[in-house]
């Protein structure tokens, strides 16, 4: 747990997220943006830990953020975003979903397009709680049961799937360009297709046995029919969309709500989970025999790839780590990420070998050197 | 009635002018709510201003740069109530020291990013209000400071000079900037602060730095070096009592007297008579009093004039003189002024070991719980405290932290962290939990998860309970039905479970339809919750069945439901409908037991409704008996079909 380092920021932070860098630069991410809850006046902020010209001469530990910019934000950012490098989408819990525009050379935000009511009630506002980009494209979902479509820089709403479900609606990312997942509060994972009309899904997946509500949902980088989820119970869920109404494995992961998890974009074999209970799991799955990998030639088929550039078009008929089933089986690795008797940590993301994550003990926490 | 301490301080509440009208209020956890009455001073009434007026004690909490105080005292707080208890106490003294220095450390930074932020902001009120908060933390840092040295860490004699030492020179630090700016001049031996530096590094007994600067002035002075080298040698030559060494205390005594003979005869023999300031130095390693007395700016504080004292008069002072040589410094020091300041009589307090008055006057002297409540926590986990039992139950240690935690839940923010410090008042902490919690407001679903999820690791179900209502209340009112069931199945609430189905069957009878076919398909074991739940799920299968042409499970289920009285009473005309087309197909359905059951169950219906009812309309009643005639017939014709066919044999 060395190089993990607290941050005290004076507010309760529900999400942080790592700029994106380029793919083709080998650069580690220096840049992140987190967003406040149950504040007065909550913020969204923009943080810097390299050595970007912003960083001053008193900095106690190397790489210390530094408060780059931050603009006031109306209600709890629920959500946040990088839509490209200069704009950030934000949902609130007043059910609206803002764009803000970093500014490079004065190193301000401002808001560069607002939807005020995306998400609302007939009479009330209803908080919108996930947002995801595929740019210039913007989903976001909310507490009212709505999907809605938008594109930046148009005013309007490109297309909203009504009563796309009876609960509240925890979650939403991409599965393919087209369809998109959400996770409710009765348990279910909804799969999405913008190619069809109508408001029905096409198709939905649950646990059998009690409904415990799902709060996050993560696509496997490479194979897209893996995906994770975490709920209220705390168990890590791994799915197989392409097979069954049921998950593949169930694995205890914490004592109470996990609300994010996170495939490792590049290393797909490791996965990173964050809860109420004020852990942060780094999951590593590994082939189970004693022999390295690389003496196994074609007998065990569950090779897992180790090198960090991941296979390109991932070939279906490789047997992937994550779904070995009986988690027995296949070796999975868990490690606890940051020291314990914290208060919940609500967000976490990880980009390279930076992992960063926000703590209702209004402090973020960023490790330059992830094991991966 | 008691006496009240200090005179209280008025808050001027704007527009408010209370010669004209009386004022009214009313008490709030943290705050007072104040209005305008309609009365007047003198007798009458007149209109009123429609303000209300927040007034607020504690302003620290909202300061967002003491906010990291409180969330990083919180995180010391958890781990030092996690210390384990089996630890035999000698083990555990260093521990108490390392959390007490981090309480300090967490301090010191608050107040360096205070200053800076002091220093640079441009608004002149904000400049002072910080300004103000970097001096009571000073303060503060001093003071639990005093009690890391006199209590926790108990020092005995000997050591207890140098730890005071320590204290005093932690809190003097303008002493190395003056030497600083000092030296770095072109001459240093003829600036003007320079035997200022020498004395105030004296005074704090840092001998090898002012032998340092002494250097300075000796080499331009090559006529009296013979001085310089003896003064130096005095310097060199103190003994410092050091406790790891084998060294006992009589041993120091004895060495520390006879150096202290040394200078004396120094003295005596006129050897620093030509320059004063060396005289002056020789008679301060000497203690002389009145010489201290006289460098009264340079020591600037009665407490370091004490402890400079105790350096040169009794450096093996024991713990238990300390109060007499403190009341006799202060005194000393001080000019007879009308009233010590809060500081001084809180720090003459706890070197005369009154814990307990130490914690009071912090108390009064302080805007809010946070100094008092975690010294004393710390305080009594050492032991110190003896069980003080107050009026009101409970000990001073969990006094205070209930006032500091209820301070907290008042902030929209910080109630968060209030909880832990609940979880660890054994006796109140738990009732106070339970009402405050219930307050906080619930924005988000998320937020009330949150809240939720605490009330549950602690067991608390009444709460838990009463949330997860409020919650499906206002999830049903923005017809939500979805988020209603699971709110109530969150909170295993059977009674609105029950509300909520009958909604859902409320609108299938009104729209023909079922809404919300993802719940109602979906429910699982949760539909065991409540009766009229269960009928939905079952009902809604039925459906299902039927959709799919498996009439003869179909069958089945529609006459559980009604024979297991699943059903509820006023479904049966609705059920028993949806048995007709079933009735009718040319196809046997149902067996001769099932028409049975079924015209059993429809007579009970009928016989039931034997009196007509004369509010309602004549049309109702026509529709009511023609559906009735229609069940008849269709279920005699079944029975017939049913029994003809159960009779046929195969031949």
């Amino acid at each position: 747990m060395e190089g993990i380092n607290a941050k005290y920021v004076s507010k309760k932070i529900s999400k942080t997220r790592w700029r994106p860098v380029s793919s083709s630069s080998l650069q580690q991410p220096d840049i992140f943006a987190t967003g406040s809850w149950d504040n007065e006046d909550n913020r969204i902020s923009i943080w810097s830990i390299g050595e970007n010209g912003v960083s001053s001469m008193d900095d106690e530990f190397e790489g210390d953020p530094q408060l780059v910019c931050e603009y006031k934000h109306n209600g709890d950012v629920l959500d946040l975003q990088f839509l490209d490098q200069d704009r950030i989408v934000t949902a609130s819990s007043t059910g609206a979903v803002t764009i803000f525009r970093h500014h490079h050379n004065s190193q301000t935000l401002s808001v560069s397009q607002l939807w005020e009511r995306a998400h609302h009630y007939p009479c009330d506002n209803a908080p919108c709680t996930g947002v995801v980009c595929n740019s210039p494209e913007i989903v976001t979902v909310g507490e009212d049961g709505r999907i809605m479509l938008f594109r930046a820089d148009q005013e309007g709403v490109l297309r909203t799937i009504e009563k796309a479900d009876s609960s509240a609606i925890h979650a939403v990312t991409f599965l393919r360009t087209t369809e998109i997942l959400t996770v409710n509060s009765i348990g279910q994972l909804k799969l999405w297709d913008f190619r069809q009309p109508g408001n029905e899904p096409s198709q939905i997946l649950s646990l059998s046995g009690d409904r415990v509500p799902l709060h996050c949902v993560d696509r496997h980088p490479n194979q897209q029919h893996i995906v994770a989820t975490g709920g209220q119970d705390g168990m890590l869920c791994i799915w197989d969309m392409r097979q069954g109404n049921m998950p593949f494995s169930l694995m205890e992961a914490h004592t109470s709500e996990m609300w994010e998890v996170h495939f490792h974009p590049s290393n797909p074999d490791h996965l990173f989970s964050c809860s109420e209970d004020g852990s942060l799991l780094h999951w590593e799955s590994s082939s189970n025999s004693d022999t390295p990998s690389f003496l196994q030639g074609g007998r065990n088929t569950s090779i897992i790839s180790r090198s960090a550039i991941a296979p390109a078009g991932g070939n279906q008929s490789l047997i992937n780590a994550w779904l070995t089933g009986d988690s027995s089986k296949g070796h999975l690795e868990t490690t606890h990420m940051l020291p314990s008797q914290m208060l919940s940590v609500n967000s976490l993301d990880v980009l390279g070998q930076c992992l960063v994550c926000g703590t209702d003990g209004e402090a973020i926490y960023v490790n330059r050197h992830v094991p991966i | 009635m008691e006496e009240v301490d200090v005179e209280p301080t008025t808050t001027p509440i704007p527009g408010f002018d209370s010669n004209q009208k009386h004022l009214g209020f009313v008490w709030g956890p943290g705050d007072i709510l104040v209005y305008e009455t309609i009365y007047k001073a003198s007798g009458g009434s007149a209109g009123g201003c429609p303000f209300v007026h927040e007034v607020r004690k504690d302003e620290d909490i909202y300061s967002p740069i003491l906010r990291k105080l409180f969330n990083e005292s919180h995180h010391i707080f958890v781990g030092l109530q996690r210390i384990r208890e089996d630890l035999p106490s000698k083990n555990k003294k260093p521990q108490f020291v390392s959390i007490s220095k981090n309480y300090r450390s967490v301090i010191r930074a608050c107040m360096e990013e205070l200053q800076q932020v002091a220093v640079s902001t441009q608004d002149a009120a904000l400049a002072t209000q910080y300004g103000n908060q970097v001096s009571i933390l000073l303060a503060v840092e001093l003071i639990w400071n005093l009690c890391e040295v006199l209590f926790i860490d108990a020092a005995p004699a000997g050591s207890l000079v140098l730890h005071l030492l320590d204290w005093v020179r932690l809190h003097k630090a303008d002493v190395d900037e003056k030497a600083r700016e000092v030296l770095a001049s072109e001459s240093p031996a003829e600036h003007q602060a320079y035997w200022d530096v020498v004395i105030s590094y004296v005074l704090q007994g840092r001998m090898d730095e002012a032998r340092q600067v002494l250097v300075k002035q000796a080499t331009l002075q090559p006529a009296a070096r013979a001085m310089f080298k003896l003064l130096d040698n005095l310097l060199m030559k103190m003994p410092i009592f050091n406790p790891g060494e084998t060294q006992t205390l009589t041993e120091f005594d004895v060495k520390w007297r006879h150096w202290r003979e040394e200078v004396d005869r120094c003295l005596q023999d006129q050897s620093f008579a030509s320059n004063p300031h060396l005289e002056d130095i020789c008679k301060i390693l000497v203690g002389d009093e009145d010489v201290l007395l006289e460098h009264k700016e340079l020591l600037s504080t009665w407490y370091h004039f004490l402890v400079t004292r105790l350096l040169f008069s009794h450096p093996t002072v024991k713990p238990t003189e300390l109060h007499y040589y403190a009341q006799s410094s202060m005194h000393m020091f001080l000019d007879t002024r009308s009233v010590p300041e809060p500081l001084d009589s809180i720090l003459l307090a706890a070197f005369e070991f009154d814990i307990h008055q130490v914690i009071k006057d912090c108390s009064i002297a302080l805007n809010n719980w946070w100094f008092v409540g975690h010294l004393t926590d710390l305080l009594d986990h050492c032991k110190l405290l003896q069980s003080h039992n107050l009026h009101f139950g409970s000990n001073l240690r969990e006094f205070l932290l209930l006032e500091y935690a209820s301070g907290l839940f008042t902030h929209h923010s910080l109630w968060q962290l209030a909880v832990d410090y609940f979880d660890h008042c054994p006796e109140f902490g738990r009732v106070y939990l339970e009402l405050q919690i219930e307050r906080v407001p619930l924005d988000t679903e998320r937020k009330a998860l949150k809240v939720i999820r605490i009330c549950e690791q602690r067991q608390m179900t009444e709460q838990v309970r009463s949330i997860c209502k409020i919650m499906a209340k206002k999830a049903l009112r923005n017809n939500r039905l979805g988020s209603a069931l699971s709110w109530s199945i969150r909170a295993k609430d059977a009674a609105f479970a029950t509300l909520i189905s009958e909604r859902f069957l409320q609108d299938y009878c009104a729209k023909g339809t079922f809404s919300d076919l993802d719940l109602i398909d979906n429910l699982g074991p949760a539909m065991l919750l409540s009766d009229r739940l269960t009928f939905l799920g079952k009902y809604r299968e039925f459906h299902r069945l039927y959709g799919e042409k498996r009439f003869s499970d179909a069958a089945k289920l529609l006459l559980s439901l009604m024979t297991a009285k699943i059903a509820p009473r006023s479904f049966w005309m609705t059920l028993l409908t949806d048995a007709l087309p079933l009735l009718e197909q040319k196809e046997v359905i149902f067996s001769a037991d099932q028409t049975h059951e079924l015209m059993f169950c429809l007579e009970e219906l009928t016989s039931e409704k034997s009196v007509p009812n004369p509010d309602r309309p004549m049309q109702d009643e026509d529709i009511e008996t023609t559906k009735i005639e229609l069940l008849r017939l269709a279920l005699a014709r079944n029975l017939a079909m049913a029994i003809v066919k159960e009779g046929t044999v195969e031949v």
